[in-house]
């Protein structure tokens, strides 16, 4: 076994790592698909849309490491930190579900991501501002592609649409801490690095709004619960999801392919 | 700049336009428009490119094929930057690079639309079919998003029974 790096807690820096582990962690859960999907042309999809996930995180995690002030690349950054300092909010690692929770998660945080993707290409960074404009093209099609199914299926059988009943019901639980500001967002609207996450939500909803709506689901209640992924205090899906991703490099540090 | 550098550069240029793609094997890193500049320093020569995808699986086999092109046309030592900003376009690939698309089976990509002008498509709404590459009839459908890597999609045409994949416009 490596042991485990600590990162620091400047507030720019966490929230980097936030947008990187957003990214990183529903990539993984994207990744599980490969070989799983419904479809040939799904499984192609889905590890495609995991693909692009993890290039960006990739690049968000080189980021942070020149950032961290301590000279982590991104290796190091995604399989030596604890669950502790891991900063994706908890929707993303929730476990994958069945194809319709696949689908509308992918639809709650391709448009989140869509989003603060256009806003972070005004970065004061300028190399955070490059990063978003490549992203933002690719989250379009990730959200076309979740939107396109949010409506065959939410619009479609019986079955289906129980099932994105469901899913909705359960990852709405998750949404409000994609809205909720603390003091790291606060740090970095000071420093111009990205937005209050609170500032996108109402075009999120807007959009969710307009996609559900054809799709014929209700948008459930808001809710009352609040996760708290970002700030590390993680779900009970998290240490396993951690364990399988970070396995190799843990058993076998530095390993190459 | 001397002679001898706007000559070593011109090569390099020429050595690049054979390094192909390892996905679209019919393009160079030239005609898709990944180079964007060579420089010459004093001790190497510096090739800038910006990657497609952000998870495209091709940019490390590009980077090393590139060092050995410039390598094996003795220009080297080489080394290769990446340039995120401004972000790859399917506008950069160039004509020639379409119509080389195009002999390969696979549709070229029409221009991307105005930044921010693509509001979500609800399916119900046809999106303009995509020409097949064999026929040229516009009597195809999309069959997938994403096909066998994230540039390309997968369609088929209903005339010729042909399945293709289209360079999707990014």
């Amino acid at each position: 076994m490596v042991a485990s790096i600590r990162i620091p807690a400047a507030p720019e820096l966490q929230y980097l790592l936030r947008l990187s582990d957003t990214c990183l962690i529903l990539g993984q859960r994207l990744g599980e698909w490969c070989g799983h999907a419904p479809i040939l042309e799904e499984d192609i999809a889905l590890s495609n849309m995991a693909l692009d996930l993890i290039g960006q995180s990739r690049a968000l995690l080189t980021l942070a490491g020149q950032r961290s002030g301590e000279g982590y690349d991104e290796d190091q950054l995604a399989f030596l930190r604890d669950e502790i300092d891991y900063r994706n909010p908890t929707l993303v690692e929730l476990p994958r579900g069945d194809f319709a929770f696949t689908v509308l998660r992918n639809l709650i945080v391709s448009t989140w991501l869509k989003l603060m993707w256009e806003r972070l290409r005004d970065s004061s960074d300028a190399e955070l501002a490059g990063i978003a404009g490549k992203a933002l093209k690719e989250a379009r099609y990730h959200q076309q592609h979740a939107a396109d199914w949010a409506v065959r299926l939410g619009d479609g059988t019986d079955e289906s649409r129980r099932r994105c009943e469901a899913a909705l019901g359960t990852l709405w639980l998750y949404t409000p801490e994609l809205f909720e500001d603390d003091a790291v967002d606060a740090a970095a609207t000071a420093a111009g690095i990205g937005p209050a996450w609170s500032q996108l939500h109402e075009a999120w909803l807007a959009e969710m709004n307009e996609v559900l709506g054809e799709a014929q689901l209700a948008v459930p209640p808001a809710a009352t619960f609040r996760s708290s992924g970002k700030r590390g205090l993680h779900s009970e899906h998290m240490g396993y999801l951690l364990a399988e991703m970070q396995h190799l490099q843990r058993s076998y540090p530095g390993g190459a392919w | 700049m001397t002679i001898a550098a706007a000559s070593r550069i011109e090569h390099a240029w020429s050595a690049l336009n054979e390094v192909l793609d390892p996905e679209v094997p019919a393009l160079s890193v030239v005609d898709l428009g990944l180079v964007r500049e060579v420089i010459e320093h004093d001790d190497c020569l510096e090739i800038v490119l910006t990657p497609t995808y952000s998870g495209c699986p091709a940019t490390e086999v590009i980077t090393s094929s590139v060092i050995d092109a410039i390598v094996a046309a003795g220009l080297g030592p080489a080394r290769v930057t990446m340039r995120r900003a401004p972000a790859w376009s399917s506008d950069w690939i160039s004509a020639e690079g379409k119509r080389k698309l195009l002999e390969y089976g696979i549709a070229p990509p029409g221009p991307v639309l105005a930044d921010g002008a693509v509001p979500i498509r609800i399916v119900g709404r046809r999106q303009a079919a995509v020409p097949c590459p064999r026929c040229a009839s516009v009597r195809t459908e999309r069959l997938s998003a994403f096909g066998s890597t994230a540039c390309k999609s997968l369609h088929r045409c209903l005339d010729c029974r042909e399945p293709f994949e289209h360079f999707k416009p990014i």
